[in-house]
């Protein structure tokens, strides 16, 4: 009763072939599979933004989207970006302001806050609230991650 | 006063608190941000099972009969067990204690026996090679109820008409009565009366991680390690080696990064105790991770309190006496081991809190019902109690027609009273709450705020101010749990190890979930012991490697397990220097350690590095006196005991906006100045204020657990049951007012929950203040638009 398809795709620059089951999402193919667990699992629909991952540029909710939808794109996780260094500026600024703590929702946050950055490089407040809305974060009361991603636009400090 | 003064150097030399009131960062984080931390469900382990359970629809119901035929025979499926094979391994519990006087509750197995008394609990366990697999099996179980009548609303529960356990003679779990007497002729002789009765919801922590627990038996040893999303291994290791049968020195309690906690993660939870008996069952590692709909139906829940209050004043605005009755409901276990009577007895403690009135009389239920259990959720009563407290008093102040902020300042416990004894018994070693007002006044411009609101109602722009003065529990002694028997640690241990690099190895037996622990245990190891930041780390979260104690709870960890390393740090410090002194036959008293060196102590020249020390002592004693032996590891407790709970006070204030016509609001501001003693690193006790305050507004506008009539959970899941977001919250303005304990060296008392318990009545008083002028007025949280219309007789 199990359909399997093969899928052949690109995650954090290395090309990866395997054979999934239809129904696993694209977050479960990547921490089982893959062994990527730094994309998280917080409310498996669609609403907590902890596993979100980038998907040829696009941001996108690991929990959505199956693994076999991903079949020739680009995947990148916050492994990746951070061993690019494209996170290191907001890294480095949530780390200074303590812009997290349990650190479950954090790599989520990162994805989110950096895909405002590449669309608006002077977001105000406002913008950067609005758009880490579809991400929770039940430990800093969110403010500590907007002056984080604030001061990283305006290369404070 | 200014920060506390640290004499963390031996008597005599220059005072230096070092690192003690810097916001450094946290070193534990920087995993955290590139994704490379270990929550469990990040753990990979062989031959893993994996757990789903299979849970009661019903929120009452005889199990008549469980058909596990199809189950097992589904691909990847292990086994399938229900309640009487587990209970097999894993003996039930009843959560009471002694000191709550009269409580009782049930034996409560890890999987329902014959009934499941809640919609969500765990009547049948599936183990597969995957999760996946076990969810599908979980659907191929075939279940013959017999419905039995619910109890679903609290006053019905007290009027006992159907009994949940027939055994137990009603639905009365705990109850408590304090009166100091002389309240009936306080309310006849005053001028002033104000009753109200306020409605909290049902709410939930909603950890954005999941209850995790790995548990890996090995029958050879008779041995279980369970790494385990907890905030308490010690007390997880004795309840696994009691309940499952294991010598306690044979469990091991592993707690590696936990992805909130809240107060969530110290209970002991039945699946969680299924999945360790299974592992001893299957002789395997077993996993289980709760997904988002079985945490909402099985987390614990938290207040569902419904409070009459009473306050009587003088004309001249003197409160005289509070009378609360708060009826609360629990679901139908008492929760294990701390019980479900702590948060109402809480609120008969601290009702009235901050105010000097002499009469006091609190009454509590606390009742079972057929929902999910409640327990001990962040700020635990405090929430009800402030916020029932200060909402009677802006009732009164309205009544009087004086200035909320005055009437407090005319009622509040004066700075110089102190030690004080409260009315409920409750003992104050010294707070500051007039201190805290000034500061909360002068933060906020309290006065410009007031005319800027009365300008902007002639525009007909309706903003409300509001204020919350709070005492909180923090630091508790055995008084809390331990003299009523629980096995739950009232102190705590550190354990600092000079290792042969000069770099200390700090292991405490309080727990990370992200508040800062370890960040702050650095900086108290660091200053004690005289080394730089950099070169200490701490290890916490192992119960065979840490010392033994509580974990963190009730905000004890930098006032109990600090202290600990505290004076563990200064011990290690001395025998650095006995070591130091006959390497160098130098006088010891003549010595001292600073930035990683042995120093003469007068001229801070520098003697021998730490690093040169450790090679000496570990690698060559030889070279050492003949009767010397070098003692470079260091272990010291720490339990308060002078006072039953080392309590602070602040105080909170809101500033909203409401829009009439769809009872929306907007939270505009919101600040707090707390006195929790001595501040080890202000960026992080803001961070635990602004991170408690956002969940005391989910609380007061968003948060509620519903519940049909037939005990169905109508909104458990993320997109129905609202938590707070980034774009609705407001910027929190935090500042300190610091007065230390003089019970400890350390000074410190907890933080990490006055946000949480002040921020639902602050935002409260605000609405009400917002609405006063539109003869509107709301008592049931959450505050929610629909609620704020009727209010106003919109719909």
């Amino acid at each position: 009763m199990e359909h399997a398809l093969d899928i052949a795709l690109t995650v954090n620059g290395v090309e990866v072939s395997r054979r999934v089951q239809a129904r696993v999402h694209l977050v479960d193919f990547l921490r089982d599979e893959l062994g990527l667990t730094g994309s998280h699992i917080g409310c498996e629909h669609g609403v907590c933004g902890a596993c979100t991952v980038r998907v040829n540029g696009d941001i996108v909710r690991g929990c959505l989207m199956l693994a076999v939808q991903a079949n020739g794109c680009k995947v990148e996780t916050i492994e990746g970006l951070s061993d690019s260094g494209e996170l290191a500026a907001l890294q480095k600024r949530f780390h200074e302001k303590n812009a997290l703590q349990c650190g479950f929702c954090t790599p989520g946050m990162l994805m989110a806050a950096q895909d405002l950055l590449l669309q608006n490089q002077k977001p105000t407040r406002e913008q950067i609230r609005e758009h880490i809305s579809g991400n929770y974060c039940r430990c800093t009361g969110y403010q500590a991650i907007v002056d984080a991603i604030e001061e990283t636009v305006h290369g404070k400090g | 006063m200014g920060k506390a003064e640290l004499p963390l150097h031996a008597p005599g030399t220059q005072v230096d608190k070092g690192y003690i009131g810097q916001s450094v960062p946290r070193p534990n984080a920087a995993r955290l941000l590139q994704g490379r931390g270990a929550f469990i469900d990040d753990l990979r382990f062989a031959r893993l099972a994996h757990v789903a359970f299979f849970r009661s629809p019903y929120a009452h119901a005889r199990i008549k009969n469980l058909q596990f035929a199809k189950a097992i025979k589904s691909p990847g499926v292990l086994a399938v067990f229900d309640g009487p094979t587990v209970a097999e391994y894993c003996k039930p519990w009843v959560a009471v204690l002694a000191h709550l006087k009269g409580i009782k509750s049930p034996p409560q197995h890890a999987i329902a026996v014959e009934r499941a008394c809640w919609q969500g609990e765990a009547v049948a366990a599936v183990v597969a090679e995957s999760r996946s697999q076990a969810e599908d099996a979980v659907q191929l179980i075939e279940a013959e109820w017999e419905e039995l009548p619910v109890v679903v609303d609290m006053e019905d529960s007290l009027k006992n008409k159907i009994t949940i356990h027939p055994d137990l003679g009603d639905n009365v779990c705990f109850k408590r009565e304090h009166d100091t007497g002389g309240v009936d002729e306080a309310f006849a002789k005053a001028d002033v009366v104000v009753e109200e009765t306020f409605h909290f919801g049902r709410h939930t922590g909603v950890c954005l991680e999941g209850r995790a627990i790995l548990a890996d038996y090995n029958a050879a040893e008779h041995s279980l390690t369970v790494y385990h999303a907890t905030q308490a291994p010690h007390m997880m290791q004795d309840i696994f080696s009691r309940h499952l049968g294991i010598p306690e020195a044979s469990v091991r309690v592993i707690a590696k990064d936990v992805g909130g906690s809240f107060g969530i993660k110290v209970h002991v939870y039945p699946d969680e105790m299924a999945t360790a008996a299974i592992s001893v069952i299957l002789r395997r590692p077993v996993k289980f991770v709760a997904d988002r709909l079985e945490s909402f139906l099985s987390d614990i829940h938290a207040r569902e309190h419904r409070v009459k209050v009473r306050l009587a004043a003088t004309k001249a605005g003197e409160i005289l006496a509070f009378d609360m009755d708060d009826l609360t409901a629990i679901g139908p276990y008492s929760v294990y081991p701390r019980t479900s009577g702590i948060e109402g007895n809480q609120v008969v403690n601290l009702t009235g809190g901050p105010y000097k009135h002499q009469k006091y009389r609190g009454k509590l239920n606390v009742v079972f019902t057929n929902k999910n259990v409640t327990c001990q959720y962040r700020a635990v009563g405090h929430p009800i109690a402030v916020a029932l407290t200060e909402g009677i008093v802006d009732l009164a102040a309205q009544k009087l027609n004086m200035d909320p902020a005055e009437f407090r300042r005319k009622n509040l416990i004066p700075d110089d009273a102190y030690p004080y004894t409260f009315p409920s018994g409750l003992k104050f070693e010294k707070l500051s709450h007039l201190r805290t007002l000034d500061r909360l006044m002068e933060l906020m411009n309290y006065k410009s705020l007031r005319e800027e609101q009365k300008n902007l109602r002639s525009r007909k722009i309706y903003r409300g101010i509001g204020l919350a003065a709070m005492i909180e529990v923090t630091n508790p002694s055995p008084a809390f749990y331990g003299v009523g028997g629980a096995r739950i640690s009232a102190q705590d241990g550190a354990t600092i190890r000079l290792e042969p690099t000069g770099m200390l190895t700090v292991m405490s037996s309080v727990t990370e979930q992200g508040q800062g622990t370890e960040a702050i245990f650095a900086q108290i190891a660091a200053s004690a012991v005289g080394v730089s930041l950099n070169k200490t780390k701490i290890i916490t979260g192992d119960t065979a490697v840490t010392p033994y104690g509580g974990g963190t709870w009730a905000s004890r960890g930098a006032g109990i397990g600090g202290e600990a390393v505290l004076q563990a740090g200064r011990a290690l410090r001395s025998n650095i220097l006995d070591v130091a002194s006959r390497i160098l036959n130098f006088e010891k008293a003549e010595l001292d350690v600073r930035e990683d060196c042995v120093v003469n102590r007068l001229t801070g020249e520098k003697k021998i590095d730490l690093a040169e020390l450790g090679r000496v002592a570990y690698f060559r004693p030889d070279t050492l006196p003949l009767d010397f032996q070098a003692e470079l590891t260091v272990t010291r407790h720490y339990t308060p005991r002078q006072y039953g709970f080392t309590f602070t006070n602040g105080i909170q204030a809101s500033l909203v906006e409401l829009d009439p016509d769809t009872g929306f609001v907007k939270l505009l501001k919101h600040w707090c100045v707390e006195d929790s003693g001595t501040v080890i690193n202000p960026m992080l006790a803001d961070e635990q204020i602004r991170g408690g305050v956002v969940q005391g507004i989910g609380a007061a506008l968003y948060e509620e657990c519903l519940y049909s009539p037939e005990g169905q959970l109508l909104n458990g899941n993320m997109a129905d049951y609202l938590v707070p977001m980034s774009a609705e919250m407001p910027d929190i303005v935090c500042a300190h007012v610091e007065t230390p304990t003089k019970q400890s060296q350390l000074g410190a008392k907890g933080v990490g929950e006055a946000g949480t318990a002040g921020a639902p009545g602050a935002v409260m008083n605000a609405v009400n203040d917002a609405l006063a002028p539109l003869g509107a007025r709301v008592t049931a949280m959450p505050f929610t638009p629909e609620r704020i219309l009727k209010a106003l007789r919109k719909v």
